[in-house]
């Protein structure tokens, strides 16, 4: 190739350098653009799992604000999959306030001197709200689901999060075997009937928003999930409709306060108890913890209303269930991995 | 033969299209319709939020970090590798591929298990009041490592087959060791540091599942474009997401685009 | 003559004897490789130890208790498997878009061939929406291959398509047709010509455009979140079996799963390597 002259090179290397600089400029412009700190009654850093995200970002965190303890404080948020967002404070990130999909992400902090042992020593034992695994079907139900045994007596597609990558999927778990309890079967025939629904899902994502997005996407026939995540989709403006079977799981989203947390953490988490910010709440689609509050024409109580107390408790469950070497629910999948092959 | 030339010519020509159509152009298609469902004035309005502005900021910031820095890695481990007698060549050559090979999610666990709470280094740099996970540092790093290979990649070939003639020549006449990389060696090798350029910055621009990880995804502050694309979509704001990931589009044909002027402006 | 796009190809022979008498710029030779080594062992070489000394934690029992699980066992075969259909359809297809791509000429020619690196810069999360839209329940095209293994490779396919077209359009481009012309003037068909004189110099290429989709294929993760269902043992690729393992706090496991699915993309890697080292000496 024959060289270029000099006054060529020089001007390839003008027009890259110019480049160069507009990028630049162009970065430090929008960096420029970036919003300012208030300053003020303090600054919680919200760690939370990612459904509650407009609920706190367009109402609680401004109605907080709104009142004298709030007056002036500042709000950093994080939302992700609970597990991930549980694991990152446990890694160092900083966080003020924190809420979780299931107990467990809480105790993983408990574990690692960041969250104080006494976090559930309240009025409502550190639940900030409730839900309850319910059924989202397509429009009209028109496969006729009413119940978790109904899933398997009509061999429906079933869409779940992967109870290993997502903990808010164990809450269908246990939904499903606490409902078969209900109806009087045995523990082996419970988890039998678990293995039944698993072995219908032709999608197990990771967590329990991509699940609701696959299943919008046309994954499945049914999909199991939080009636709180049902209700904003529904919002959203996506058509499903939902169910919530007579026995099913309460489902209870924790809350804490950090160690190093500033006074505002606290005094936040304290207002979400509050009747204003249940009802909040409510209007999300949360069931407020506060049972008095609880619309019933909205959200009525399940007649088979059981909670993972009954099953034993977070901790015990998490062992006997979710070990991924012994847990019932690991031998189930490789048990379900065998036949499959 | 004439015929035939034209049968073979048109068959390869569709089938490529057609490959291409499928797999890519109706995908793209999809995207640019569903970007503009709402039409432009809600692109506009989902791209100037301050949140998206935010994530864009934290982007461009890392690609100016990572791309310039794996550039002059990837020429000066040209130089070594081809122009120089250095021994443990084969380890070097193996650890460049190594960002090809490891998935992200590997890279974002391998980063936390370094520079965690818990990690080798996080408590000694916690301690210094360095916070690299979390924080930019703990991205830009995620950046850098899954870009790394491909400046070194394009400009290694391009250097072996320039040879160094004109550089002997130049050294006997006295020149001296950085005139000669600037005058001779780096114009040479220029095409292939360009096009790998290109290739940096995309995949940087890109880069989702170790951001995922070493983010704490802070909306504001520690989000990039991708992580926000994703949250758009959690949130059922299709529009917001499509066109947040338009914008990533554009960027990375942005570089292309450049890379073709001035291949253009030269011949 | 430079290349136009150059190729991006496996490294140069280790050990060959420099062209003597260049000095390189800056300080020399030792500077130059110290600056490399240490940005390299920062970056790269930090973490990848990070990863191999958490595999083996619980001793070489645990390492293998965790790789030879079903689960994890099931996943590896998916996606070694997978990623060698989509490396095989990418060496065919992606010769022949470069092909068409550089002896060809219509009309959006120049378009083609800028849209050809978008999958390397789109958020693997839009891929696998997008994929999942135009494939899926709701396709356009009539086409509904979501949550199966077909799925699986569509979205391989999909993100590794730049790999070998980019790594064969300047070895094509640089090609000398002079050679095919005299061939074709002695009466050589169209197929004998390619064999024999085109595809020889393509082969570097087209090897190491391979290695680098294999790579990228085993570790893929994020453009098969919404289209490949995950199912453990059906559709469950080895990264979403890793992140599993992470988000059940099996640290030891996910780092003993990533440490098997790199050590099998650097053999496949070396082999390229070794292959094409092997082709250049019986050339000569």
């Amino acid at each position: 190739m024959a060289s270029s002259s000099t006054e060529n090179r020089l001007s390839r290397y003008r027009v890259q350098g110019l480049l160069v600089i507009a990028l630049i400029a162009f970065a430090a412009i929008v960096a420029g653009c970036g919003s300012s700190d208030s300053s003020g009654g303090g600054s919680v850093e919200v760690v939370a799992y990612s459904t509650p995200q407009t609920a706190y970002e367009e109402h609680l965190e401004p109605g907080f604000t709104d009142t004298d303890a709030g007056s002036g404080v500042s709000f950093t948020n994080s939302f992700g999959a609970s597990g991930d967002q549980s694991r990152a404070v446990e890694a160092g990130q900083s966080a003020g306030y924190v809420n979780f999909a299931l107990e467990t992400d809480v105790t993983r902090l408990v574990d690692s001197g960041q969250v104080a042992k006494t976090w559930q020593d309240n009025k409502y034992k550190g639940i900030v709200t409730n839900s309850v695994v319910a059924i989202v079907t397509r429009p009209g139900n028109p496969e006729g689901i009413e119940s978790f045994q109904d899933l398997i007596d009509k061999d429906v597609e079933v869409v779940t999060p992967n109870p290993f990558s997502s903990g808010g999927a164990r809450w269908n778990i246990m939904a499903i075997y606490g409902a078969s309890l209900n109806q009087g079967k045995s523990e082996a025939e419970a988890l039998d009937a678990v293995k039944q629904v698993l072995s219908q899902t032709p999608a197990q994502p990771e967590s329990a928003r991509v699940a609701l997005q696959a299943f919008i996407g046309g994954a499945g026939d049914v999909l199991l999930s939080y009636e709180n995540e049902a209700i904003v989709a529904q919002t959203a403006g996506e058509d499903v409709d939902y169910v919530v079977p007579d026995d099913t799981i309460l489902i209870e989203q924790p809350a804490a306060v950090t160690v190093d947390a500033p006074q505002a953490a606290t005094d936040f988490l304290d207002y979400l108890w509050t009747d204003p910010a249940q009802q909040i709440w409510q209007e999300e689609g949360y069931r407020p913890v506060n049972k008095a509050l609880v619309d019933e024409t909205r959200f009525p109580t399940p007649s088979g209303l059981f909670t993972i107390a009954d099953l034993g408790g977070w901790d015990k469950v998490a062992t006997d269930f979710f070990d991924e070497d012994n847990g019932s629910i690991a031998k189930l999948n490789e048990e379900l991995g065998v036949e499959a092959q | 033969m004439t015929g035939s030339n034209r049968l073979t010519r048109w068959s390869l020509r569709y089938i490529a299209l057609g490959y291409l159509g499928m797999l890519l152009i109706l995908p793209i298609g999809v995207i640019l319709v569903r970007t503009f469902d709402e039409g432009i004035g809600a692109v506009l309005d989902a791209i100037t939020q301050p949140t998206a502005l935010s994530a864009l900021k934290l982007t461009l910031i890392t690609v100016i970090i990572a791309v310039p820095l794996n550039t002059i890695f990837g020429v000066v481990c040209a130089l070594i590798m081809v122009r120089s007698n250095i021994r443990g060549k084969a380890i070097i050559n193996a650890l460049i591929d190594v960002p090809f090979a490891v998935s992200p999610i590997v890279i974002g666990l391998a980063l936390v298990l370094v520079y965690g709470q818990n990690g080798w280094f996080g408590a000694d740099l916690a301690a210094m009041g360095i916070q690299v996970i979390f924080s930019t540092p703990g991205i830009v790093m995620a950046v850098i490592f899954v870009s790394l290979p491909f400046v070194a990649r394009e400009t290694i070939p391009v250097l072996q087959e320039v040879g160094d003639d004109q550089e002997k020549a130049a050294e006997t006449l006295g020149a001296s060791s950085w005139q000669i990389f600037w005058k001779i060696t780096l114009p040479s090798i220029r095409w292939g540091i360009s096009y790998g350029i290109v290739l940096t910055t995309a995949r940087a621009l890109g880069e989702f599942g170790a951001v995922t990880i070493v983010s704490g995804r802070i909306s504001g502050k520690t989000e990039t474009l991708p992580l926000y694309v994703q949250k758009q979509f959690e949130t059922f704001n299709s529009v917001g997401a499509y066109s947040a990931s338009l914008i990533l589009a554009l960027l990375a044909l942005g570089t292309l685009l450049a890379l073709n002027l001035m291949r253009r402006k030269e011949n | 003559m430079t290349a136009e796009a150059p190729a991006v190809s496996p490294a140069p022979e280790a050990g060959k004897p420099t062209r003597a008498g260049v000095r390189l710029p800056g300080v020399g030779d030792s500077l130059n490789k110290g600056l490399v080594v240490t940005y390299l062992g920062l970056i790269v070489l930090l973490p990848l130890a990070a990863i191999v000394t958490k595999s083996f934690e619980d001793g070489l029992g645990g390492f293998w208790d965790a790789v030879s699980s079903p689960q994890a066992v099931a996943a590896l075969k998916l996606t070694v498997i997978a990623s060698l259909i989509v490396v095989v359809i990418n060496a065919v297809m992606g010769t022949l878009i470069a092909w068409v791509l550089v002896r060809d000429n219509f009309r959006g020619k120049g378009i083609v061939n800028s849209v050809i690196d978008l999958p390397f810069a789109l958020p693997t999360i839009v891929a696998s929406l997008t994929l999942l839209v135009v494939y899926g329940k709701d396709s356009p095209v009539d086409i509904n291959i979501a949550f199966t293994q077909i799925a699986v490779v569509v979205a391989l396919l999909f993100v590794t398509l730049p790999f070998v077209v980019r790594a064969v359009q300047p070895l094509l481009l640089s090609l000398d047709r002079d050679m095919e012309l005299a061939a074709e003037s002695l009466g050589a068909g169209k197929t004998r010509i390619f064999w024999r004189i085109v595809f020889p110099n393509l082969a570097p290429g087209i090897a190491t455009g391979i290695a680098l989709a294999f790579a990228r294929a085993l570790g893929e993760f994020g453009s098969l979140v919404l289209i490949s269902g995950n199912v453990p043992f059906k559709t469950e690729v080895s990264s979403v079996f890793i992140r599993g393992q992470i988000e059940s706090d099996n640290l030891v496991g996910a780092s003993a799963v990533s440490v098997v699915l790199l050590a099998v993309s650097l053999l496949m890697l070396a082999a390229v390597t070794f292959i094409q080292r092997w082709g250049l000496r019986h050339d000569r």
